[in-house]
């Protein structure tokens, strides 16, 4: 892979690592007995892995002036392990804390696995590692595809895919020490979010670059949504995190935000990323990959773009809908209520959308696993939306709030929607990537899909009963106007719903691993294939002409 | 130059471009959709019309409805209020044993006092009041400061080594740490405090010296039989009850360390009513859930 790097690249990238192992040096040195420290050495380390490999194959041979005419597909592959790596970390403290959450006692005596710190490592394992790497090698795949062009360089590529990791390896192993600016989902500190800006401008360029090329006339819906998804993160990042560091040489710093305002940037930050997150760019991912996989045309696209747009639109007023009945001033939550209802329509036009393009293929549907974990995903992305919709309602956002039937909605989305997406996409990227004819078993594919399927629905049905009976329970008076159950007797009633909740989640754990081995033997054994289409340049082109755009 | 074809399969007509094998039918947005669309949009205006939303300069659309979640809340409190007002003042009026004769009253205790104790007393008693390893057990007959109703009700009300200014204060002085008595010494009182409920039947020597040391240090707080005192909270270490353990590491602990349990105040966090709850589920229906 290294090899294919130009010499100028390689000694390009020998540059950025030696400045980042400097930098972690220091970050070692003011910050030493620290966290800071820790992630000091963290950096320096990481940066060597790579300097070595790179510098050892310095003075290898130019690569082949035809591999330019190629797609460059290296970062892909390996954003798409990354990604599954990150899928086994996440979902093991995933599946840690549910069986904390059955039995409490599961753990050791130690800081690092108290349920404060595994539980954000978790969500950032899942949705940050797992969610965001599949995002970047997707991306990199479906825009070099739908654009017919090569990625625009192969050095920020490689320091898009590799520096996020850096981003997630601070985030998560800071948890576990202890380092936290306490907002969901942004808990990371200054120092790993600041770096993560300089990531995400890097790949925004990179997108547009890469866009800028195109040898088709039109850009592609799943790249709207994969813009979207960049740009709009880009500004919640900055806005939510913007901090004053107590010190340059220690992980604690202050949000500039304070009380009720705070609250406020949070959630709309906290909502968007879900939204784009987890919503655009996954939808980039469906445009793509299902269509394709389906090979039949998409249904509407005009539905898609009164989707695209109200998506877009809608979504950045909700977020207040996670703050009703507080603090935040009465017409911000009923902004909030209104907006995340009339948002239910473009999600579910884009969910009837990519349901509706399976029109004409069910048979294959039917057939092909691949092709019905994406499909699956779309009906949970349907349901999630219509029951995010629902739980916006001031009234019952009373019922709901601070119950598990949060966690039901959240995993719905996270396992039902975004997971199998994931792993649909996996399965139809990589034979495609690897140049292979097929995936090794799709029999594995069968045993996944069901595991992923049935894991889902036991764990989101688990955390419903629980979370209505929580609510229910909260909510319960006797005849004499008193509460009718201390909260321990909720807590207690909890139980056999947790217990069923970790053997959901343990079932879908045992579908990622089986994914991954297929995945695994796949690159070393499946058949090669012969793909003379998956190339940017048309016979046209080789023949001397410019590939313009027909436009 | 796009070329627009017609899909056999729903006779709709392809936006004529194409990306990596993927087509694009021009299919018109069902009308569902707009419907869906317009159903949401005025149902949103409604409420806008309605409740307090849009934000001015200085203000807001307070809504026609006039509602505000301030008042709201104030108002659904106030309907609670009510709802107990009933039962409330009475109960804070009444002495316990009153309370005890009106069957309507203890009704309301029986109906809401697991509840209270569940989430203002068990974490510590545990929800059966046994205690546990530091908390004392509420249910057996040993009592640090009491067990008539005056004495609990008044525990409860303002807890022990608290921050009420009326506190019951309580402290087993450290004395290994104090440097008052050598471990030698404290092993020997501690043995001669174990024979006293038969735990250990130490030889006569040691527990002669147990004796003399218990008598020179120990008396003023637990008496001279070992009794203990209800004034100053000092435990009756003649019985089988113990909140910190009879075993000789625990009472060890217990003299060199020394010990400072801890209750908080309930006055101001609980009404009067809630208190006498209390201290009813406390002495009349605890002890028979067992």
């Amino acid at each position: 892979m290294i090899n294919n790097l130009t010499v100028a690249e390689r000694q390009w990238a020998l540059v950025v690592l030696l400045v980042g192992g400097l930098i972690g040096l220091t970050m070692a040195a003011v910050g030493a007995g620290e966290p800071f420290g820790a992630h000091g050495f963290l950096v320096l380390f990481f940066c060597a892995a790579l300097f070595f490999p790179v510098l050892s194959r310095l003075d290898e041979p130019e690569p082949s002036p035809h591999a330019g005419r190629s797609y460059y597909d290296d970062p892909i592959k390996v954003g798409i392990i990354l990604a599954m790596v990150w899928a086994v970390i996440g979902m093991f403290f995933g599946l840690w804390v549910a069986y904390l959450l059955a039995w409490p006692d599961l753990t050791i005596d130690a800081p690092w696995a108290s349920f404060g710190r595994l539980r954000p490592a978790h969500t950032t394992g899942v949705i940050f590692g797992f969610g965001g790497t599949a995002l970047i090698a997707t991306s990199f795949h479906v825009m070099q595809r739908t654009s017919r062009a090569r990625l625009a360089g192969q050095f920020s590529p490689w320091f898009v895919l590799l520096g996020y990791q850096l981003f997630v390896l601070i985030a998560v192993s800071g948890y576990l020490m202890g380092v936290t600016q306490s907002k969901e989902y942004a808990e990371a500190e200054w120092y790993a979010d600041l770096w993560l800006v300089v990531v995400w401008i890097t790949y925004f360029v990179l997108y547009l670059r890469t866009l800028a090329r195109r040898n088709e006339p039109h850009i592609y819906v799943a790249n709207w949504y994969y813009m979207a998804f960049i740009l709009i993160v880009a500004i919640l990042h900055i806005f939510n995190n913007l901090a004053l560091p107590v010190s340059w040489a220690g992980s604690r710093s202050y949000i500039v935000w304070s009380g009720v305002q705070d609250a406020m940037m949070q959630w709309w930050y906290g909502h968007n990323a879900v939204a784009f997150f987890l919503t655009a760019g996954f939808l980039g991912m469906l445009y793509y990959y299902l269509p394709k996989r389906a090979e039949r045309p998409i249904y509407s696209y005009r539905l898609s773009i009164l989707s695209f747009w109200g998506i877009v639109f809608f979504y950045v007023w909700a977020g207040s809908h996670h703050l009703h009945y507080t603090a935040l001033p009465h017409w911000v939550q009923t902004l909030g209520m209104t907006f995340s209802v009339m948002l239910l329509v473009p999600s579910w036009a884009t969910a009837a959308n990519a349901l509706m393009t399976l029109n004409g293929a069910w048979h294959k549907v039917r057939d092909d696993a691949t092709l019905r974990f994406m499909m699956v995903a779309a009906i949970f992305y349907g349901l999630t939306t219509f029951e995010g919709s629902f739980l916006a309602i001031r009234g019952v956002n009373a019922l709901s709030h601070y119950t598990d039937w949060t966690v039901a909605h959240v995993h719905a989305g996270a396992l039902g929607w975004n997971a199998l997406l994931i792993f649909g996409v996996v399965y139809a990227a990589v034979p495609v990537i690897w140049r292979r004819e097929r995936m090794w078993s799709n029999r594995l594919i069968e045993w996944h899909f069901w595991l992923a399927v049935l894991g889902t629905v036991v764990y989101v049905l688990a955390m419903w009963n629980s979370g209505i009976l929580q609510g229910l329970m909260w909510r319960t008076y006797t005849d004499a106007g008193t509460l009718q159950y201390p909260f321990i007797a909720s807590v207690l009633a909890m139980n056999p719903y947790y217990v069923a909740r970790a053997v959901g989640g343990t079932m879908f754990f045992v579908g990622t691993l089986i994914g991954i081995y297929n995945l695994w033997m796949t690159i070393r054994q499946a058949p090669a294939a012969d793909m003379v289409a998956d190339h940017p340049v048309s016979v046209r082109d080789e023949a001397g002409e410019r590939g313009v755009p027909a436009e | 130059m796009s070329v627009e074809e017609r899909d056999p399969l729903t006779g709709h007509k392809t936006t004529g471009h194409e990306w990596n094998g993927i087509t694009e039918l021009n299919t018109r947005v069902p009308r569902a959709v707009w419907w869906a669309i317009g159903i949401t949009h005025v149902w949103a205006l409604i409420i806008w019309i309605l409740l307090p939303s849009w934000p001015l300069i200085t203000t807001y659309t307070k809504g026609l409805l006039g509602v505000d979640q301030r008042e709201l809340v104030q108002g659904e409190i106030q309907a609670g209020q009510r709802y107990r007002a009933y039962w409330e003042a009475n109960l804070a009026a009444a002495s316990l044993d009153e309370i005890r004769g009106e069957q309507a009253l203890m009704d309301v205790v029986v109906a809401s006092a697991p509840t209270l104790w569940g989430d203002n007393c068990a974490a510590c008693h545990g929800m059966l009041g046994v205690g546990g390893p530091g908390f004392p057990n509420l249910t057996d007959d040993a009592w640090l400061w009491g067990g008539s109703d005056e004495a609990v009700l008044e525990s409860i009300r303002v807890g022990i080594n608290a921050t009420h200014p009326d506190t019951r204060v309580s402290e087993m002085l450290a004395f290994g740490q104090l440097d008052v008595l050598t471990r030698d010494q404290i092993r020997a009182v501690a043995a001669y405090v174990q024979s006293l409920s038969g735990l250990a039947n130490p030889n006569p020597e040691v527990r002669a010296e147990g004796q003399t040391i218990f008598e020179v240090n120990c008396t003023s707080c637990h008496g001279e039989d070992a009794t203990g005192m209800n004034e100053v909270g000092a435990p009756n270490l003649t019985d089988e009850f113990w909140i910190y353990g009879g075993s000789d590491e625990a009472i060890f602990t217990s003299i060199h360390d020394g010990r400072r349990g801890w209750m908080p105040a309930w006055e101001g966090r609980l009404s009067e009513a809630q208190n006498k709850i209390l201290a009813l589920y406390l002495l009349d229906i605890l002890p028979d859930a067992q």
